[in-house]
């Protein structure tokens, strides 16, 4: 290569190169024009194949310039054989540099053109990085490819040509202006001179890359004449890098100006040079800074040895001066402490999180230089403060380490350790239940002794058709064994004979049946026989004829390419044959064959003509009854008339009507005659097909691999890089076991042959079920590997034991796409052995694995293999789905389809009876007559766990008493005993049930006695209903208190002397205080308790202005004294002699008798309680109606004896007992309140006869009273033990959150309000919302309105508004109370509005407050509604009135009227004040209305509920507009009143069984005029006249009576009233008694009583 | 109540036993209540229904209290349903002196007859806070149930927070008569211990 000359003469010699391999690359076009993008990706996508391509390079420049040598020599080979090949001669003859680019090598060429492709590319943005992005493979689609192929082609031929031109134009100078300019890096300096003499070396390989390298490397020795030549001649166009980026422009927008050809030209071959990887060029050339990106692309892409960049300088020294400039150029962060002004944002302060109280965590320590340092450094970055806090410190989480140990200190572990903690080591144990179990001590040997490819990407051609050849001997090897074709032509031989045979043996007689149909199987089976003897010859000829072609084929190849790869050579045995008795025996078989044939066809032939002749006969006969059809019809049709003579014509027709409808068989073919001459031709061509010629050598294949293969030195560049290739490669095989990898074995070096020898044995000691066994092949090279393939293998049989096991061979493959621009041929990409590039093939990567997986043997050669009896499988299952329920849960079992899978899934047995009832509903759902129900039940199996039908349940008695205990009905919730068997349950239990059940539908009048009272019974009671259901859920809901008795905490800092100091205080007082007080004592829960355990503590202390004893006179004038004589009375006389009677639960109990009207007794009686039932749960004590009757009573002493005035003690005397007047507490009261302590107003009648008040009432307005005008007694009443009352339902409801119509935010305020109230005045009632009777939350000045009351009470006082006053409190407090408890079974306070109230006619205090609040306002009053305490009430409502005299307190409940001062009002404590528009909470230091103030606009002493902050939201009122008033009818109430006299007279008698009672009936008429007078002075101011009245009246009579009153509900109470007066219990034989009933009707069935009860005795 | 002897109308269910001891780590001097908790179809027939046995203390050696407390009572019943519960609860003085709940625990009346024994895990109820915790052992006043029966009870227990003290041991020896009479089977031991009639 030292003279141009010789590059002349190489130029031709490679042009005809060109012209051979043009062949190939045209193949490759195609290949390239039809899948671009997938090269694109090969080539792009796959690094290792670039790190392979590239690997060429990295070694020793020995190794490349013997590369270079081998190609070179390939290069004369192929051309000094070009002669022989096909020449297509496209290209023009001068283009000379793609001779280079189609190198011999088809695969670089391949890589020319496919990085052609990718330079061509639009420098985008992302186009600077390595790889260009596979998308944009997209762009470039056929078209653009072949267009630009052609293009370049063209412009190829120009550039080269203008180069030429150029050449001799170039200067040196301009040359070396270039250098100069190109050396401003030591980078390019370096770079710049080598290409210089690189030039020189051989133009057209500029671009090769290798000799680039060597002409790099020989720079340091002087340029050859060549080199020079070459790089002074070479063209360097300095405007290229525009011209190119145009062009770019240009290609990409797919216009190909033809104009531009040159400048297209020039471009195209810059970008062939970087298509040749040769980047010099543009180095030099380029300024743009696009290209000098896609330089270093290029740059980076090749992989440069370390000497291309190694420089050796001296060592750098940066002076001290500079190196202080550099450093001052740093940011040094500042120690000082950044003000926090800069760490927050402009114009905050730090807001600390801790003052605002809520919890922020301990901040690690960090030391404040380090946290300056590190704050300042923060500031300076960007978004600096996003790093800092609202409190100005950098955010940080708290401090994660712990103070102390989490872990117990374990000091003296060694000595003395607690026994307890001491460990005992036990050996672990085998699960007893795991021997039956798969998860034994099994182990599966996985020995992998080999792989075998049978291709791999790195196969040349000639492993290819190696591979081939093998496999085809394979074949033969394994057809020769079993040699099927020699078999066959015995059978056929052995079957003829017998054939022979038999017909020789019989002749042609006549056969018998049985021989001829052995005759015809006979030949049946030869047939058959010989179909397949001649398959199997074929077969085997084929197969022979393959081996050849391919062995011949490889001998071609190994020709062609001069080396050897494989060292199969096939020998091909000759055995020579004896052609006369070969040609015999062939002429033989032939001549029988033929026969055969004849024969078969003769009697196939025999066998259709029978059938022709059969079916020809029906269609005959078919046809005849055709015509004998159409011949009736015919004459049905014509009649008789028609003649015969045209019956052939008829016929015609008719067939051709009649052949729609009944098509007939059709007319049969006559078979053809077998042709006998042509099937000896036949037979003969066949035999030369598939069978040996008579006198052929017999050939055997021999493969042997003893051939030797070409060593690498000898092989051309190619194909050594193929062979380093796999040199590299080495596998390994990962054995996965249940997908997860258990070992693996070391990786074996890939052999040259394509086999790798394991031979290792892994023993898998198993746990688990095995479930897949996974080998998979990994693909190592250098320190990367990848998956080649996976095999999947069988878990063996447990018979299948290590030692006995076959190696077995499986086989497996990979569709990965590898290609190579070596030898090696490629995975997945088409392959063609012939010349001209057809029948293509496509080869997968495949192989063969050789391994053997075996149950393992254990030492004492035991298999270690689960039982046989044990079906893996269905253990498998066993585990896991065994269970149905487990499987699939109990609500799937409703679900069919589950299972069946179930079932199948877990292999059920079908004949084992557990199974039975699983199969049987399969079979019904498979069959598909029960479809799953489409509907859904909660509790499915309720059916199944029922123990007795509905109908038993309902028919048994005793089972009805357990479900009415259970559902607590009143009459059967403390039943004790309900019998075992039905039997035993007496139908007397239920009676009382039932008679109420009956009760309830039919109203009793005899106990209402008033139809309307009887209807607002039953709907009282469906309301009772309705509000228990809904309190049930309530009850159930428990509360710590209800379970947990717990010492509270004394308040600390309240009003107490803290927890210490009032303990201490205790402990210091004295032990026996002069002034005791009554301390709280602890409470019992009423569970424990039972009758008489409980009693009733009532402590009568004293009583005020107990009516005195009229001065007793026998004469009538008298009675006119007594008024003037009043005060001397007092003096002389001995007034009364009071005692107390305290009745409870009809036991009664008495104090001493006391003197005088203000009597003192100070003691305690105890009445035993018991409750119904002996029920003392809180619900049973809550539904004790009881109540305690206190009643005082005047002892009088009466002498027997005539004589007056003097007392003897010898004298008998008479006790009788008067009635004064009582107290009714309700036991509930005491109940709820635990204690009632205080002074009781007296009930005193209006008149009592024969006793005067101390003071004469005044017959005033209400407030002019004075305060010791009634009668007052002082009690104390508690219970021994304590009971722990049912706290109000209300709190649990208020948990149970009941719906409410309010707004969430008044709910959430009242709430607060509610609960700061209570928190500060505990004491004090603080009620902003109710619960309603629906049981909805209402808020409470929705119940205040103004409401009109009865028109008559308005009209029966038009002057004086206070009567009317009076009169409407009257009318109130005449409508029964009956407390919320009592009603509704519970501790709940329900409240109604007023007409709701007025329709029950029962209510508790706040409805009648409410009422009489509503009253009030509409007449023109302030009115407030008091929510307070009162006794003995406890918590109530009462009603204050702003009057101009003062403030006013009603009772509602009785009607009286009390003033703020009196001390005998009986409210005790003020909570709160409700008016329409507002709540007031009592703020104040005093609760009691005698210390208050009632001005509600000052908040200092009233809170009110709505405020400026909090406004009025504007409720409307729950109250109707208008309340609607029935007439009462006076004749229901005559009647009332008639059969109130009836029964009560009764009762007395009753009451009296052993005297007799008789009834004064003057008396009676008297006091029944007196009543209603009585009643229209609301029982004031008549006791005078009346007694006057009276005594006229009866004379001499000594009486003794007073008039009752009482608002009317039931007759119940009435009676109790009249028993607890204690009338009926005069024993004198002359007493007669009078009794008057009165009932006032007053508008909507508000009815007055008054009994007037009297004892006469005549003295 | 006579009955006849081929028709009961009742069955019987004598618990015969006792109290045998405890085991509280950390008490000591502590005494043993205990009561039966039963269903409304029950009815002591004979025997002590409740008591309260000796205050005893440990041996320094064993750690366990002993009381060997005699169980002896007989109920009636229909039904089994509410069948009884023996409820047990300790008490001993604290530092102070006070007398405090040590535990509180229930287990039903064996079913079977024959001899058994019971473990009953005792349990207090929890202060609501930590400074009642305090002040409760200051002033000898723990949290306590409102009843003990409560124990015997499932309702509502959801509300308390207890915390686990010790263990008493119970053994019973049952007799049930006339249960199998009335179709309870309560096991194979009742089937041999059938009386000839």
């Amino acid at each position: 290569m030292a003279s141009s000359r010789d590059i002349l003469e190489k130029l031709a010699m490679k042009h005809r190169a060109l012209q051979e391999t043009l062949v190939k690359n045209k193949h490759a076009d195609d290949v390239q024009a039809l899948v671009p993008s997938a090269k694109v990706n090969v080539g792009k996508l796959q690094p290792t194949m670039k790190a392979a391509e590239s690997s060429d390079e990295d070694p020793g420049e020995t190794l490349k310039r013997t590369l270079r040598a081998q190609r070179q020599r390939r290069k004369e080979l192929l051309l000094s054989k070009s002669s022989v090949q096909e020449s297509h001669n496209n290209e023009e003859t001068e283009e000379v540099s793609t001779i280079k680019r189609y190198s011999p090598n088809d695969k670089l060429a391949d890589k020319t053109e496919e990085s052609s492709v990718i330079s061509i590319k639009p420098p985008s943005g992302s186009y600077g990085s390595a790889t260009p992005q596979p998308s944009s493979s997209v762009f470039l689609d056929t078209f653009v490819t072949q267009h630009l192929q052609e293009k370049l082609r063209a412009a190829r031929s120009k550039g080269e040509k203008l180069q030429q031109l150029e050449a001799s134009v170039q200067s040196p100078s301009r040359l070396q202006q270039l250098r100069d300019r190109d050396t401003v890096t030591r980078f390019d300096t370096r770079q710049v001179d080598p290409v210089g003499a690189g030039r020189h070396d051989d133009p057209p390989v500029l671009h090769n890359r290798i000799k680039f390298r060597e002409a790099a490397r020989r720079v340091r020795d002087l340029p050859t004449a060549e080199e020079s030549y070459n790089f002074f001649t070479f063209n360097f166009e300095p405007d290229r890098p525009n011209e190119r980026l145009s062009r770019k422009r240009q290609i990409r927008r797919k216009s190909a100006e033809e104009a531009r050809d040159e400048e297209e030209g020039k471009a195209a071959e810059v970008e062939e040079d970087a298509g040749g990887e040769d980047d010099q060029d543009e180095t030099v050339n380029q300024s743009d800074e696009a290209h000098l990106v896609q330089n270093a692309d290029d740059l980076f892409v090749i992989d440069h040895s370390p000497q291309d960049f190694l420089v050796v300088k001296k060592a750098e020294y940066v002076s001290y001066h500079t190196r202080i400039q550099q450093e001052s150029e740093l940011f040094t962060p500042s120690f000082r402490t950044v003000p926090a002004s800069v760490k927050l944002p402009e114009n905050m302060k730090p807001r600390f999180l801790e003052e605002e109280g809520l919890y922020v965590g301990k901040r690690p320590a960090i030391s404040l230089t380090n946290e300056n340092i590190l704050e300042n450094r923060l500031l300076k970055m960007d978004e600096g403060r996003k790093w800092f806090g609202d409190d100005g410190r950098i955010i940080t989480l708290p401090d994660p380490v712990k103070e102390s140990s989490t872990r117990p200190p374990l000091a003296d572990m060694e000595e003395d350790l607690h026994p307890a903690l001491q460990t005992v080591y036990r050996r672990p144990l085998k699960s007893m239940y795991g021997s039956s179990d798969p998860t034994g001590d099994y182990q599966i040997d996985v020995n992998v002794s080999g792989l075998i490819f049978s291709h791999h990407p790195l196969f040349s051609r000639e492993h290819v058709l190696a591979a081939r050849l093998a496999h085809l001997f394979d074949q033969y090897l394994t057809r020769r064994q079993s040699n099927l074709s020699g078999h066959l032509t015995d059978k056929l031989n052995g079957l003829r004979n017998a054939l022979r045979n038999v017909v020789k043996v019989h002749g042609d007689q006549d056969l018998p049946q049985a021989l001829q149909r052995r005759i015809f199987e006979y030949s049946l089976e030869v047939r058959n026989t010989r179909h397949l003897r001649d398959m199997e010859q074929e077969k085997d000829r084929t197969l022979l004829k393959n081996i050849i072609k391919v062995w011949k084929e490889i001998k071609a190849l190994r020709e062609f390419q001069t080396f050897t790869n494989t060292p199969y050579k096939l020998y091909l045995r000759r055995e020579n044959v004896d052609l006369a008795a070969d040609e015999h025996m062939y002429e033989e078989e032939i001549l029988t064959e033929a026969l055969e044939i004849e024969a078969e066809h003769e009697e196939d032939y025999q066998k259709k003509l029978a059938e022709y002749k059969k079916q020809q006969e029906e269609w005959k006969r078919w046809r005849k009854k055709q015509k004998a059809k159409k011949k009736k019809k015919k004459k049905k049709k014509r009649g008789q008339t028609q003649d015969d003579t045209d019956e052939e014509d008829q016929d015609q027709e008719g067939s051709e009507s009649e052949g729609p409808f009944e098509e007939g068989p059709p007319k049969p073919e006559p078979p053809e005659r077998p042709d006998f001459d042509s099937i000896e031709q036949w037979v003969r061509e066949k035999a030369s097909r598939i069978r040996r010629k008579p006198g052929e050598v017999i050939l055997t294949p021999e493969l042997s691999a003893s051939g030797s293969i070409t060593p690498s030195e000898l092989c051309p560049r190619a194909e050594v890089a193929r062979r380093e290739d796999v040199s590299k490669r080495s596998l390994f095989i990962k054995v996965l076991y249940n997908d997860k990898e258990v070992s693996r074995t070391g990786s074996c070096s890939l052999r040259s042959d394509f086999r790798v020898q394991f031979t290792q044995l892994f023993h898998l000691k198993i746990l688990n079920c095995p479930q897949s066994m996974n080998l998979q092949v990994f693909e190592q090279i250098g320190s990367s590997s990848s998956l080649l393939a996976q095999v999947f293998v069988p878990v063996p049989e447990p018979s299948v034991v290590t030692g006995s096991a076959p190696v077995e061979t499986f086989e497996f493959s990979s569709n990965q796409r590898v290609m190579f621009d070596h030898e090696g041929v490629g995975s997945d990409v088409p392959l063609s052995f012939e010349p001209d590039g057809s029948n293509k093939v496509i080869l997968l990567t495949s192989g063969k694995l050789a391994c053997c997986v075996s149950w393992g043997i254990g030492e004492d050669d035991v298999p270690r293999a689960p039982p046989v009896s044990q079906q893996l499988g269905a253990a498998h299952s066993g585990l896991g789905h065994l269970d149905a329920v487990t499987y699939i849960g109990a609500s799937g079992l409703y679900d069919m389809k589950k299972i069946s899978e179930w079932a199948t899934q877990s292999r059920l047995d079908p004949n084992d009876p557990n199974n039975a009832s699983i199969m049987q509903l399969l079979k019904v759902a498979s069959s598909g007559e029960v479809t799953a129900p489409d509907y859904f039940r909660l509790e499915h199996l309720q059916e199944e766990f029922n123990f007795a039908t509905d109908e038993e349940m309902e028919k048994s008695k005793r089972f009805r008493l357990l479900r009415l205990r259970h559902q607590g009905v009143p009459e059967f919730r403390n039943y004790k005993f309900v019998p075992a068997f039905s039997s035993e349950t007496s139908e007397e239990v239920f009676k009382e049930y039932d008679r109420r059940l009956r009760d309830e539908e039919i109203i009793n009048k005899e106990e209402h006695l008033d139809s309307h009272r009887a209807l607002v019974a039953r709907y009282l009671q469906k309301i009772r209903e309705s509000v228990i259901n809904r309190f049930i859920q309530a009850k159930h809901h428990y509360l710590l208190s209800d379970l947990v008795v717990e010492e509270e905490i004394p308040s600390i800092g309240g009003a107490g002397s803290g927890i210490l100091g009032l303990n201490l205080f205790k402990l210091a007082e004295p032990k026996r205080p002069l002034k005791p007080q009554r301390k709280e004592r602890k409470k019992v829960t009423a569970q424990n308790l039972s009758d008489g355990d409980v009693r009733l503590l009532i402590n009568i202390i004293r009583a005020h202005n107990i009516p005195v004893r009229k001065p007793h006179s026998n004469k009538p004038g008298q009675s006119s004294q007594s008024a003037i004589q009043g005060s001397e009375w007092f003096i002389s006389q001995v007034q009364v002699k009071p005692f107390v009677e305290v009745s409870f639960q009809r036991t009664v109990l008495q104090t001493t008798t006391a003197d005088g009207p203000n009597p003192s007794w100070n003691e305690e009686l105890q009445l035993p309680f018991s409750a119904p039932n002996g029920d003392y749960s809180t619900t049973g004590l809550q539904s004790v109606k009881d109540e305690v009757f206190i009643n005082i009573f005047d002892e009088v002493v009466h002498e027997a004896a005539a004589s007056n005035k003097e007392r003897r003690p010898s004298v008998h005397t008479q006790t009788e007992k008067h009635w004064l007047g009582s107290v009714k507490i309700p036991f509930s009261t005491i109940y709820s309140q635990s204690r009632i302590d205080g002074a009781f107003r007296v009930n005193t009648p209006a008149v009592l006869l024969g006793y005067s008040k101390e003071h004469g009432s005044f017959a005033a307005y209400d407030h002019f009273r004075k305060p010791n005008e009634g009668t007052f007694i002082r009690l104390f009443i508690t219970m021994e033990p304590q009971l722990v009352p049912g706290e109000a339902i209300r709190e649990k409801i208020k948990e149970m959150t009941f719906e409410s119509q309010e707004d969430e935010r008044l709910l959430q305020a009242s709430e607060t309000f509610e609960r700061a109230a209570a928190l500060r005045y505990p004491d004090r009632p603080c009620i902003t919302t109710v619960i309603d009777l629906n049981g909805k939350t209402v808020f409470i000045t929705r119940y205040i309105r103004p409401l009109k009351p009865p028109q008559e009470f308005l009209d029966a006082f038009p002057n004086n508004p206070q009567e009317a006053t009076t009169l409407v409190a009257r009318y109130v407090s005449l409508i029964p109370s009956l407390p919320d408890e009592l009603s509704f079974c519970g501790p709940c306070d329900l409240w109604s509005t007023c007409d709701q109230f007025l329709t029950l006619l029962a209510g508790d205090e706040e409805e009648h407050a409410v009422l009489l609040c509503n009253y009030f306002l509409f007449l023109g009053k302030k009115a407030w509604l008091i929510m307070g305490t009162a006794i003995p009430e406890g918590p109530t409502a009462y009603v204050l009135t702003h009057e101009p005299s003062g403030f006013f307190i009603w009772n509602p409940s009785s009607g009286q009227c009390f003033e703020r001062d009196d001390t005998f009002c009986p409210l005790q404590t003020i909570g709160c004040l409700v008016s329409s528009d507002n709540v007031w909470f009592n703020i104040q230091e005093k609760a009691s209305p005698v210390n208050m103030s009632f001005d509600v606009t000052n908040t200092s002493w009233w809170k009110p509920f709505f405020s400026r902050s909090f406004s009025h939201p504007g409720l409307s009122s729950v109250q109707p507009e208008e309340l609607v008033y029935f007439h009462t009818d006076r004749a229901a109430a005559s009647d009332l009143q008639d059969r109130i006299e009836k029964i009560l007279k009764e009762k007395v008698m009753e009451w009296r069984p052993r005297h007799p009672t008789r009834w004064n009936r003057y008396c009676n008429s008297i006091l029944k005029q007196f009543l209603p007078k009585l009643e229209l002075s609301r029982g004031q101011d008549v006791a005078k006249a009346h007694r006057h009245e009276l005594q006229n009246l009866l004379g001499d009579y000594r009486i003794a009576g007073f008039p009752l009153h009482m608002p009317f509900s039931e007759i119940r109470p009435i009676i109790e009233a009249v028993y607890s007066t204690g009338v009926h219990n005069v024993q004198v034989s002359n007493v007669e008694f009078a009794l008057a009933v009165y009932v006032h009707p007053y508008p909507s069935y508000v009815l007055s009583v008054w009994v007037y009860l009297a004892s006469l005795t005549r003295p | 109540v006579t009955m006849a002897t081929n028709n009961p109308s009742v069955f019987l269910l004598t618990v015969n036993g006792q109290i045998e001891g405890a085991n509280f780590p950390e008490h000591d001097n502590l005494y043993c209540k205990y009561c039966y908790v039963y269903g409304h179809d029950w009815a002591p027939t004979t025997g002590l229904e409740e008591g309260i046995t000796q205050i005893t203390c440990k041996n320094s050696q064993t750690q366990r209290l002993v009381w060997n407390f005699p169980l002896e009572t007989t109920f009636k019943s229909t039904n089994p349903f509410g069948w009884p519960q023996l409820v047990v609860s300790v008490y001993g003085p604290d530092v102070f002196g006070n007398d405090v709940v040590r535990g509180y625990g229930a287990t039903h009346i064996p079913f079977t007859p024959g001899q058994h024994k019971r473990s009953i895990p005792m349990f207090v109820p929890e202060p609501t806070w930590r400074l009642q915790k305090f002040t409760g052992w200051l002033l000898g006043r723990r949290p306590e149930y409102t009843d003990p029966k409560v124990v015997a009870q499932g309702e509502g227990r959801e509300v308390t927070r207890v915390c686990s003290q010790g263990s008493v041991t119970v053994s019973f020896h049952i007799m049930s008569k006339d249960m199998k009479k009335m179709g309870y089977d309560v096991g194979p031991s009742h089937v041999h211990s059938a009386t000839p009639d």
